[in-house]
């Protein structure tokens, strides 16, 4: 575990010449990777921390010989330039979506670690020779390591060409939502599912109606409760797997379907899977003889999560009551049944 | 968002129902990068998924200079130019008529 406060590190970025190979690339030299350096890659990469590079010199050159060497493939992102490193590394952590206090810089240049640390002082900063050490390093070792953080590269170089496409196809969002073929799963949680499941509930902020974490053992004691029904969404399109993207934690009374935690992961906000998944949800409220209910607390983030509750036909039920109580959304009864129509197509797995 | 900065309701009493659902049907055809009328769909039609329907609120709020709380996010509200015309003037009591808490609330 990592010290307390200070989060792990999810990306870690690195420099090319003399801290990934033994010198410097230019054209017509050719030098090789420290032989550590593969191992470091893997071992990180399998935790679900991510891979990208920020050096000098020609784009071009670098990539080809990161791909000479069997390299490219780990890496995520790159900015090979001139310019100050803290900008590049500013602009990584944007397009991976991630705060800098998550982002690690590796470099055997004093000078260019000083520059970072003294623009980015939440970016932690490591000489080249602490390289075969970092996976021993405390910052390194996630807490939760799923078989989804260590395909989270593939992820993230699968959306790469995702964004692409969307910048191809010129900015018509319906026409590109339809042309990904997208198709979302619901089904009950299972045991392989837990600790993706337990981990979204802590790393998911914006899509998130009340910001309750569960560990896997509570989500497990809830997935066998007869009370209660703990359901994943899945999201494929054309391009690959989003993963797991969406998690309910339902609670059933005689009357009720009490959602008391509904959240989807910020990279599908804009898939229009959301309402869907809601729609779902009150269908199977409803087939049960229940009232699809919804507790919801603010945050300062999570705002969205209620404009897509209250446009999901979840109305208030009371007044705004005071000492952290959740507020109460129920769907009307004489609200129609909603359609699971939508950008995706829903594929129901029962239990 | 390119449509100025400036709320223009604070003269929201004088603000003609006409011209806020130009500066609405202006921001939906920018942000949708469609073409849309004062009465399309924009939901039915697909055009809406959770990040747009926030911009959308967050626009609503700052350019007509008004608060929507949890209550006004009723979909019958925000699903077409027009209505969210007549939700803009109630909030910013310019429809007189049915004008019940002038201000905020």
């Amino acid at each position: 575990m990592a010290a307390e406060g200070v989060p792990t590190v999810k990306c870690l970025v690195w420099d090319l010449d003399d801290t990934v190979w033994d010198g410097v690339v230019l054209e017509g030299d050719e030098p090789v990777p420290f032989p550590h350096v593969p191992g470091v890659l893997r071992a990180l990469d399998e935790r679900g921390i991510l891979h990208a590079v920020v050096s000098r010199g020609d784009h071009d050159v670098a990539t080809a010989h990161l791909e000479a060497h069997g390299l490219e493939e780990w890496f995520c992102a790159a900015r090979i330039g001139w310019g100050a490193k803290s900008a590049a590394l500013s602009r990584i952590a944007d397009a991976l979506n991630i705060g800098l206090d998550t982002v690690a810089f590796i470099d055997n240049d004093p000078a260019e670690r000083a520059e970072v640390a003294a623009a980015l002082p939440l970016v932690r900063c490591y000489p080249a020779e602490a390289a075969a050490d970092l996976p021993e390093r405390p910052e390194f070792r996630p807490a939760h390591v799923t078989a989804e953080a260590a395909g989270r590269r593939q992820l993230y170089r699968t959306e790469w060409r995702r964004r692409r496409a969307e910048e191809e196809s010129g900015g018509d969002r319906r026409a590109f939502l339809a042309s990904l073929d997208l198709v979302m799963e619901v089904a009950p949680a299972t045991e392989a599912d837990l600790a993706r499941a337990s981990e979204l509930t802590v790393r998911t902020h914006q899509l998130n109606s009340t910001g309750l974490t569960y560990d896997e053992d509570e989500l497990r004691k809830l997935a066998a409760s007869p009370d209660h029904q703990v359901r994943l969404a899945r999201l494929t399109d054309r391009f690959g797997d989003y993963g797991i993207i969406g998690l309910s934690v339902t609670e059933l009374t005689p009357d009720d379907a009490v959602l008391r935690l509904l959240l989807m992961s910020c990279r599908v906000a804009s898939r229009g899977v959301g309402g869907l998944l809601l729609a779902h949800l009150v269908r199977e409220a409803r087939s049960g003889g229940r009232r699809a209910v919804a507790h919801f607390l603010p945050t300062s983030v999570n705002r969205t999560m209620l404009v897509t509750l209250r446009f999901a036909g979840f109305t208030p039920v009371d007044e705004p009551s005071a000492g952290g109580a959740p507020l109460v959304l129920a769907v009307p009864d004489d609200h129609p049944l909603p359609e699971l129509a939508g950008p995706a197509r829903l594929l129901i797995r029962d239990a | 968002m390119s449509h100025g900065s400036e709320p223009i309701a604070d003269a929201a009493p004088g603000a003609g129902a006409e011209q806020i659902t130009e500066e609405i049907t202006g921001f939906l055809t920018d942000a949708l990068r469609r073409p849309i009328g004062p009465d399309d769909d924009y939901f039915e039609l697909g055009l809406v998924d959770s990040l747009f329907a926030l911009e959308l609120v967050t626009y609503v709020e700052q350019r007509f200079a008004l608060t929507v709380e949890v209550e006004d996010l009723d979909l019958d509200s925000f699903r077409t130019a027009h209505r969210l015309t007549e939700f803009v003037r109630r909030k910013t009591g310019a429809d007189a008529g049915r004008r019940t808490h002038v201000g905020d609330h």
